[in-house]
């Protein structure tokens, strides 16, 4: 089965960590990415103080030794709440874009495998849902469910299938004319075969690299929704939620407003740079000019 | 290209109809009356249901979905169930903020976004290119309501040189209302211009790359006519493709960017609709949003064909 892959793929994989390690925004991207899934691990065992707990003699602290980020409208602990907002924030992304892949994955590839009438459908599907912003989906299923994370990631996640179905079905299209598939179609092997042991090999660091670049794009998205509340609800912080607390604080409390929106471009900043180095590291092939 | 059109057009429509039923369907399992709802908790069962007569709320799912699409032909997008006024113009009032906002913005955007694509490219590698895409990498990341905060710090709280929020109405002339429109465009224009600004950059040095590049420049063609006749104009096509593809976000960055401002636009109309239960107006609006969407994806599909003729013969 080896022996059929293009070459370049095994040439390549030697030097992934050498290209790895000589990659500067490789290396950003995943030293901010390490830092936010370490915080929010960090948040499920320990918080400074209790995101819970209202303080009200201490509330719209400037930021100081015992509130390192200040403390919010009813005297919560700013660190505190963002650091849960980071586990909030990446758990909705990891799961709207698992729903992407786990669906528009399959799709793309059997519509590539199948050609005809399934390729049709696929594409006039996903024409239609990118006719709907991610933000209008999750308006609508608001309007049923009411308001809540579980919306966020089902919107956000609707939307990934189609951006991923396009992906790999534009990636295996191009492979199934190539020689190493002629091969093993001459071999008798079916279809099925064929995809899950020549074609997903080959797509699997483009679906990593769009899955990293369709997290940061989550993270944004979830924080839009949490901010016109219609993504994580109250009491759970969550960093576009604290954005809107903040922002009839501006006079008073600038500050309030200052570190929730700095950890969404951080963060965002992060998976970005991290997609561009993955997509040098992975494959060279598609290396962008630079 | 007669033919392109009437393929393209065809796939319009059939998104259309089905995106209308979907809405239709999607809204429809919508738990609560809006009849019992208008008429509060204390209200009489007859009455309920002769307002659900009224409403048309009593006919087949099937026939109060053909009158509604029939209502679109004719402008006649129903009565809104709160505000008792014709669904149509409370679209059309909001639409007046909506519109020249997400207009501003697209200008805006564009305006910032090419030259400074133009100029990353024409200095490849170099510091405007590497500054320049620095800026575009970080402003990528900066979700608009956010940045619409910050300018409200700075521009409102601070300075005091432009309104915090609200509209003034175009009634107060223009001066003002362009005031109030002001911050909002530009929350929305900066980050959509990072990214403009990156697929320029890229579609300029792939242009960049081709052969009757290198010819213009042998027959003696400064490097920086060479870009504007040969390179920039070429450059255009993919980021009008990126443009119209934007215009999703678009829309969704203005309905976001409208509750940061208070501006009284369709932004906040479909969210006190959905508050409110307003099903009517939810679902006119939605459908008019994906409508705009569509209609813009063809529109660039037609200015790409027109200006690349290989597209009309399915060469891909």
């Amino acid at each position: 089965m080896s022996e059929a892959r293009p070459r370049s793929a095994h040439a390549g994989r030697r030097s992934v960590f050498a290209r790895a390690l000589a990659h500067p925004s490789f290396l950003i991207g995943v030293s901010i990415a390490a830092l936010l899934l370490a915080a929010a691990l960090l948040s499920l065992v320990w918080t400074p103080y209790s995101v819970a707990e209202v303080v009200v003699s201490d509330r719209l602290q400037p930021p100081t030794l015992a509130h390192w980020l200040g403390t919010d409208a009813f005297g919560r602990d700013v660190f505190s709440m963002i650091l849960v907002g980071t586990r909030n924030s990446l758990g909705v992304a990891v799961i709207a874009v698992a729903i992407g892949i786990g669906i528009g994955v399959p799709l793309g590839l059997a519509s590539a495998a199948e050609g005809g009438l399934l390729d049709d459908v696929l594409m006039r599907g996903s024409d239609l849902v990118f006719a709907f912003p991610a933000l209008v989906t999750a308006v609508m299923i608001t309007a049923i469910f009411g308001p809540g994370a579980v919306n966020a990631i089902i919107a956000i996640g609707i939307f990934n299938i189609p951006v991923f179905a396009r992906v790999t079905r534009g990636a295996a299209r191009g492979l199934w004319s190539r020689e190493f598939v002629l091969a093993a179609r001459v071999a008798g092997k079916t279809p099925a075969r064929i995809t899950v042991e020549h074609i997903l090999p080959n797509v699997a660091s483009l679906i990593v690299v769009q899955g990293t670049i369709q997290f940061a794009l989550a993270i944004l998205a979830e924080a839009g929704l949490s901010y016109v509340g219609l993504g994580t609800q109250p009491p759970a912080p969550s960093w576009g939620k604290m954005l809107n607390d903040a922002q009839t604080l501006t006079a008073i409390a600038p500050w309030l407003a200052l570190t929730p929106g700095l950890a969404i471009v951080f963060a965002v900043l992060g998976f970005n740079l991290l997609g561009d180095g993955l997509r040098d590291v992975l494959d060279p092939r598609l290396e962008r000019r630079r | 290209m007669l033919t392109f059109v009437a393929r393209k057009l065809g796939g319009l429509i059939a998104t259309l109809v089905v995106a209308s039923v979907v809405i239709f369907a999607v809204l429809e399992v919508l738990p609560g009356d809006p009849a019992s709802l208008m008429l509060g908790v204390n209200a009489q069962p007859d009455t309920i249901a002769a307002l659900r007569s009224e409403l048309g709320l009593d006919q087949p799912a099937a026939a109060r979905y053909l009158s509604w699409v029939g209502g679109f032909f004719v402008g006649d997008f129903g009565i809104s169930y709160t505000y008792r006024v014709p669904v149509a113009e409370l679209i059309a009032d909001r639409a007046m903020v909506s519109l020249p906002l997400a207009l501003m913005a697209l200008i805006l955007s564009t305006a910032i976004a090419l030259p400074l694509g133009t100029l990353a490219a024409a200095g490849h590698n170099r510091w405007p290119d590497v500054s320049i895409m620095s800026f575009a990498q970080l402003g990528v990341a900066v979700p608009n309501f956010w940045f619409g905060i910050l300018l409200v710090y700075l521009f409102a709280v601070t300075l005091r040189w432009l309104p915090a929020g609200g509209f003034a109405g175009w009634d107060a002339g223009l001066g003002p209302a362009f005031a109030s429109l002001a911050l909002p465009a530009i929350a929305l224009a900066l980050p959509q211009a990072a990214i403009l600004a990156r697929v320029m950059r890229s579609a300029l040095l792939d242009v960049l790359h081709e052969d009757y590049i290198r010819t213009a420049r042998a027959k003696g063609l400064t490097a920086g006519s060479t870009i504007w006749r040969h390179g920039v104009r070429n450059a255009l096509i993919p980021v009008l493709t990126i443009l119209g593809l934007q215009f999703a976000f678009l829309i969704a960055g203005t309905i976001i960017i409208e509750n940061v401002f208070y501006l009284p636009g369709l932004g906040r109309l479909i969210f006190q609709a959905v508050a409110q239960r307003d099903l009517i107006v939810v679902q006119s609006l939605v459908v008019l949003l994906v409508a705009s969407v569509v209609t813009v994806n063809f529109l660039v599909d037609l200015a790409y064909a027109w200006v690349d003729p290989r597209l009309r013969h399915g060469r891909r």
